[in-house]
């Protein structure tokens, strides 16, 4: 592709007085509020994400808080009970899962694809509503009675405790049909509007990366759907479907359970392997190794995390065959994902690398990842999980995949497109600590509950034996420089927006569609979209950086 | 090496849950704990020799391969975009080890899952927020809130729940198990060490899921029997305020009623007995033998006004000598 | 898995004349009115570039929403086949409470209602207006029996207390129902029998298995297999049935049945429901004649979804009311 040379370059104008781009294009809160822009939606949904993030993590940090010393540091029992389950209900459903597809995703897409929008703009925008409504919803648990069953809602507890449960069950059943539209959505659009010559494997990895995720949006969330149908009917109706003592498995409620929440953890880091895809090869200005592999095995990972829920499952009193034919198909899972990490880091090799923001966070991601999957393989490992299964062990795990994975891809992505999206360039230095403190506060928030974990200390617990106080409270300091960290990156951010410097169409120089356009776009995305008739990674050295603009052009030939 | 400091840190620094902890583990206090623990060490030691190749590779690259500046327009080297031969290594090595790991965990997994025939039986009953275990005696059974076994004997825990679920977890012998209501499920253990060691709930149940701790006394050779025979006579011989006491905190009564005058989940016993209560549905009633029985049989039946009706029922828990003995204990708490 | 043929066909239209010298800033769809396949195509969305283009990516929406329905039911079909296997008793008793003349005729109904859809496609795609909106008022007129059909058997569980879960009460025991002694008079005789001991000793306390076996009290013989057999598959006597130290009860698990029958009509009603409104609202596009061989999409789409409600109905007909 790339050939981001004549005549889209000579015809779109660089930096004109009268540049009118998506975001002035129309004014006021009616322009926003009804828009069918695939961009102004990804606008939206980011600043509603990030939003959301502040408020998990508020919860995340009233959790570790408490946990500075046994016993009641700051909240009762109760209260603590429902403190997690927020801040792992937002996190998950109104942060990670919509995160990268719905805010990045948006805005990136279709410009990769050469595109003018979505396939169904208005779908779209029905999408964020839902998103909106399902917030709202879900918030609403807070102020009656919040939830204190664990983002998990495992019956019969779900379906007898006195909190608020169904505002919180029935809001993730809305933003569930959030997930699965904007999945649809995806699907349809990269099926039916790519440009000429751009095949699928002259996709950009980012695309294969929304593709895999719709795919396990669209056909894993309709059964959480019907999950929490059944257990917010139960609640109501005592229909005895999981509560034994109405006639009901509980275990059963697991197995619907995990069924979506196994394909959910691929909806949220399948997106961030895509980022991460994008920023390495333009960092390092080589084409990315093993491209083919990387597209095929986000397919292969979607399509395996349909078959291995019942790993959440071991000590569930599930069959021991059963068990057996989930840890075998989980190791398969590991093989894809440990290859694609050698193919990034092996990009490097020979590249020329730059350590702009958007790199630390890929770097970090590399880091952080390798460390959050193999522990994953610890987890895989039947007899070990029995140990394992509940601990700090687990939540470390988790927390090293979707905060060091997904969340850092997330801001790493950001950071990348922020120049394309808003037209200013961030304050890199800023940018720079900010990932840093971020990294060190990642790893000194959750390394320790690895060792917490493998010495006994079960999770969801409020109180602890005095022993396990050390490491507690290593890594509540580790979740108070994270949030530090998050909120340098926030002000650096936000000062971007007013005072940053204009941003040039390229200031990376990367070949993908996005870069041979305007930052901001204008509002119909290109002129004319230019043929496609090379990979995504190709043409690094037809670019050449100009200092003036502080960003690359064609190379005059 | 880097791990024999961080032990060194570990001894001062870390918590210790029984004598001769590892870094990562809690002491190993039975058979399987074993077949368990080297395998953890082969994942500790593959997942280190990984991250640090990993790290060095990214360090390096980073350092060697750093551009100068942008304007400088520096070109990636093209030859090295692809090499068939590392990417099969690459793919290979890791599927034998994995399937090496799978192959040990299930075999672990086997054996936490297949108690041996000549297993001694003991019953763990769940509820919210305590741990029971019921032991056979000879005049009958006996229910106590620690987990006693002998020493180098299998022990199979058949385990259920009340309520919700629970599950019975067991660090030192790297076992746990969900507790699951309206069926048993089992686990079992041989435990080599004698001593004291922690048990946890670890599935989560509600506001007191922390304080739902128990523990289990390996008794060395000999005096298991010695003091199944002791508990035993006790329990029998045990009536009154005195087995009303025991089963206080045996049967979770503490968990919701206080003995001080505060209210918690429940009304508090002291001086309850002969009060005048008011009852949800507008009613008023005496507190007498017979209010007190039936609500341990049908607890929700009457609730007192202003508590909400989530006392569980004791029937078939408590026989009648126990529940004449709890209603002697609420009648000396004036 | 690319569509070339469309993308290139796409290409050649777009790119016949050259917008680049036009200043975009101030003129909102300045690029399309240039292009004639918009201004020949009102229906056309600015985003793609031909009405076949449009058409193929409904459709492959479609497809894509109606497999995410189908997940969504799977769910309850689930559910259902692992109840129906753990306790087979309560499917055979819950079906006498079933009318299934009702639900034969709402099978009916909805078949004739996805017949005048699938023509109204036809219809659409040959811009026969009359005719169309015709076959909407008609396949809404089939729904709307559906859901009249529905309310009635509703009201009939409601009056005879057939509620889901904790609220089931029965006013009638089955060996009463017509459904029941019509297929098997011997053993409704029976069962009232039983039912008449169960009256007059409340106290009797009795072994479970002791009546079945052959030492039963004086009044009653020993049971046929015909008389026997219909009460035991409805878990209304042995081990199964609520309350085991009585001659003759319902089986313990009825009320799971009815919340499951509930649950699966009640979503599969909504989905009628929701399907009433777009068909609504696909008669208000016909009126304003808006449908043609360029833009029949909407009519082919939700003829596309009212199949699948009519096709999920025809799998719970049988698995609900056709229990032997």
């Amino acid at each position: 592709m790339a050939s981001p040379t004549t005549t889209a370059d000579a015809a779109i104008p660089q930096q004109k007085g009268a540049d009118d781009n998506y975001l002035t294009h129309d004014k006021g809160f009616a322009s926003w509020a009804f828009t069918l822009d695939h961009k102004r939606i990804g606008v939206m949904y980011l600043a509603s994400v990030l939003s959301a993030f502040a408020l998990g993590g508020f919860f995340a940090l009233a959790v570790r808080t408490e946990l500075w010393s046994p016993g009641k540091t700051i909240m009762e029992h109760d209260t603590y009970n429902q403190m997690f389950t927020l801040h792992g209900a937002i996190m998950v459903f109104l942060v990670i899962i919509p995160g990268i597809p719905a805010a990045l995703g948006n805005i990136i897409l279709p410009l990769h694809l050469g595109a003018k929008d979505v396939a169904f703009p208005k779908l779209n925008l029905a999408s964020y509503y839902l998103w909106i409504i399902g917030c709202l919803c879900m918030l609403s648990s807070l102020a009656i009675n919040a939830v204190d069953t664990g983002w998990t809602f495992y019956a019969p507890y779900s379906t007898t405790t006195q909190t608020a449960v169904i505002p919180a069950a029935f809001g993730a059943f809305i933003l569930g049909f959030s997930s699965i539209f904007t999945g649809l959505n995806f699907i349809v659009t990269i099926h039916k509007l790519r440009p000429p010559g751009m095949t699928f494997f002259r996709m950009p990895l980012f695309v294969w990366a929304l593709y895999s995720t719709a795919l396990i949006q669209v056909l894993a969330t309709p059964v959480i759907g019907i999950t929490l149908l059944m257990m917010m009917v139960e609640r109501v109706f005592g229909l005895g479907i999981f509560d034994p003592s109405l006639g009901g498995d509980p275990v059963l409620f697991q197995h619907f359970f995990w069924f979506y929440s196994h394909p959910a953890v691929y909806i949220m880091i399948v997106p961030a392997f895509g980022v991460v895809s994008e920023i390495i090869p333009v960092f390092s200005r080589k084409r990315l190794f093993g491209y083919q592999f990387i597209a095929i095995s986000s397919l292969a990972i979607a399509f395996l995390g349909f078959l291995v829920w019942g790993h959440h499952m071991f000590t569930s009193g599930q069959s021991v065959l059963a068990g057996t034919i989930f840890s075998a198909i989980t190791f398969l899972i590991a093989i894809p994902t440990a290859i694609k990490i050698f193919n990034w880091v092996s990009t490097m090799y020979k590249g020329r690398i730059h350590l702009d923001t958007p790199m630390l966070y890929a770097l970090a991601f590399l880091w952080v990842f390798t460390i959050g999957g193999l522990t994953g393989v610890f987890l895989a490992v039947m007899g070990v999980d029995i140990h394992l299964h509940d601990t700090y062990f687990v939540v470390a795990h988790f927390h090293y995949v979707m905060m060091g994975g997904a969340i850092t891809a997330f801001l790493g992505g950001l950071h990348y497109w922020f120049p394309k999206a808003f037209g200013k360039m961030y304050d890199e230095k800023m940018g720079r600590i900010g990932a840093v403190i971020v990294f060190v506060g990642l790893n000194l928030t959750f390394f320790p509950q690895f060792i917490l974990g493998s010495r006994g200390m079960p999770r969801r617990y409020y109180n602890y034996l005095p022993e396990f106080q050390g490491l507690h409270q290593l890594s509540t300091i580790g979740a108070f420089t994270l949030g530090i960290g998050f909120l340098l990156t926030a002000v650096s951010l936000g000062r971007a927006l007013k005072y940053g410097k204009k941003a040039p169409n390229n200031p990376w120089g990367g070949v993908t569609l996005e870069w041979t356009t305007v930052s901001p776009p204008p509002y119909y995305n290109f002129h004319t979209p230019p043929p496609v008739t090379a990979g995504p990674y190709d043409g690094y050295d037809d670019l050449v950086y100009d200092e003036k603009i502080g960003g690359y052009v064609a190379k005059k030939a | 090496m880097t791990l024999h400091l961080l032990a060194l840190l570990a001894d001062t620094a870390l918590p210790k849950l029984a004598p001769s902890d590892s870094f990562w583990l809690p002491a190993d206090a039975s058979v399987t704990s074993r077949n368990i623990d080297w395998v953890w060490d082969f994942l500790i030691w593959m997942s280190v020799l990984t991250s640090i190749g990993v790290f060095v590779a990214i360090f390096h690259f980073v350092t060697k391969y750093r551009a100068k500046s942008r304007a400088a327009n520096e070109r990636a080297d093209k030859s090295a975009e692809h090499n068939t031969a590392l990417e099969i290594t690459w793919s290979v090595l890791p599927l034998f080890v994995c399937i090496a790991l799978f192959v040990w965990g299930f075999k672990g997994f086997v054996d936490l899952r297949t108690p041996p025939k000549d297993a001694m039986e003991l019953r763990a009953n769940a509820q919210k927020w305590k741990w029971t275990f019921d032991y056979k005696c000879p005049t009958g059974g006996m229910t106590d809130d620690t987990l006693h076994v002998p020493i180098d004997r299998p022990v199979r825990m058949l385990i259920s729940s009340v309520d919700v679920l629970h599950a019975l977890y067991i660090p030192s012998f790297r076992t746990k198990m969900d507790a699951v209501p309206g069926r048993y499920t089992d686990m079992w253990f041989q435990a080599t060490k004698a001593g004291d060691y922690p048990i946890f709930c670890a599935e989560y149940c509600g506001t007191s899921h922390s304080d739902m701790l128990s523990h289990v006394i390996v008794h060395p050779a000999g005096e298991y029997e010695t003091w199944l025979k002791g508990a035993c006579e006790k329990a029998d011989s045990m009536v009154g305020p005195e087995r009303g006491k025991k089963l206080y905190s045996q049967q979770g009564c503490e968990t919701c009623h206080t003995t001080d005058g505060t209210p918690k989940i429940g009304p508090s016993w002291k001086g309850l007995f002969g009060k005048m209560e008011a009852i949800a549905g507008g009613t008023t009633l005496k507190v007498d033998e017979n209010y007190l029985r039936e609500s341990m049989m049908d607890p929700t039946a009457k609730v007192v006004q202003g508590f909400a009706p989530s006392m569980p029922t004791y029937k078939g828990k408590l026989s009648d000598k126990d529940i004449d003995g709890l209603i002697e204990y609420i009648k000396t708490l004036k | 898995m690319s569509e070339p043929s469309t993308a290139t066909e796409a290409a050649k239209k777009a790119s016949a004349p050259p917008p680049a010298a036009h200043d975009h800033g101030h003129d909102d769809h300045g690029h399309e009115a240039h292009d004639p396949i918009h201004a020949a195509n009102p229906h056309l969305a600015h985003h793609f570039d031909t009405p076949q283009q449009q058409f193929d990516a409904g459709k492959l929406g479609i497809w894509l929403f109606l497999l995410t329905e189908v997940l969504f039911f799977a769910g309850l079909f689930c559910a259902y086949t692992v109840y129906r296997s753990m306790h087979p008793e309560v499917f055979v008793y819950a079906h006498y409470f079933l009318d299934t003349k009702l639900g034969a005729l709402n099978t009916c109904v909805l078949l004739i209602s996805s017949l005048t859809a699938a023509w109204a496609v036809r219809n659409a795609q040959l811009a026969e207006k009359k005719m169309l909106m015709i076959n909407i008022v008609v396949t809404i007129a089939c729904a709307f029996t559906f859901m009249c059909v529905k309310y009635v058997e509703y009201a009939h569980k409601y009056h005879d207390g057939l509620l889901p879960g904790k609220n089931f009460q029965p006013k009638e025991q089955i060996w009463e129902l017509k459904s029941f002694r019509d297929r098997h008079p011997e053993a409704a005789e029976y069962a009232e029998k039983l039912a008449k001991l169960d009256e007059k000793k409340p106290e009797a306390p009795a072994a479970a298995g002791a009546k079945l076996e052959g030492k039963v009290e004086e009044k009653i013989e020993r049971p046929t297999e015909e008389e026997l057999e219909p009460l035991l598959a409805a878990g209304l006597v042995g081990p199964r049935s609520l309350d085991p130290s009585a001659h003759i009860s319902r089986p313990r698990m009825a009320h799971v049945f009815f919340g499951i029958y509930f649950f699966m009509t009640g979503l599969h009603g909504f989905h009628v429901l929701i399907g009433i409104g777009i068909w609504v609202w696909m008669l208000l596009k016909a009126a304003k004649g808006h449908f043609g061989p360029n833009y029949f999409g909407p009519i082919d789409f939700t003829a596309l979804y009212w199949h699948l409600v009519d096709l999920i109905w025809i799998y719970l007909f049988p698995l609900l009311y056709l229990i032997h």
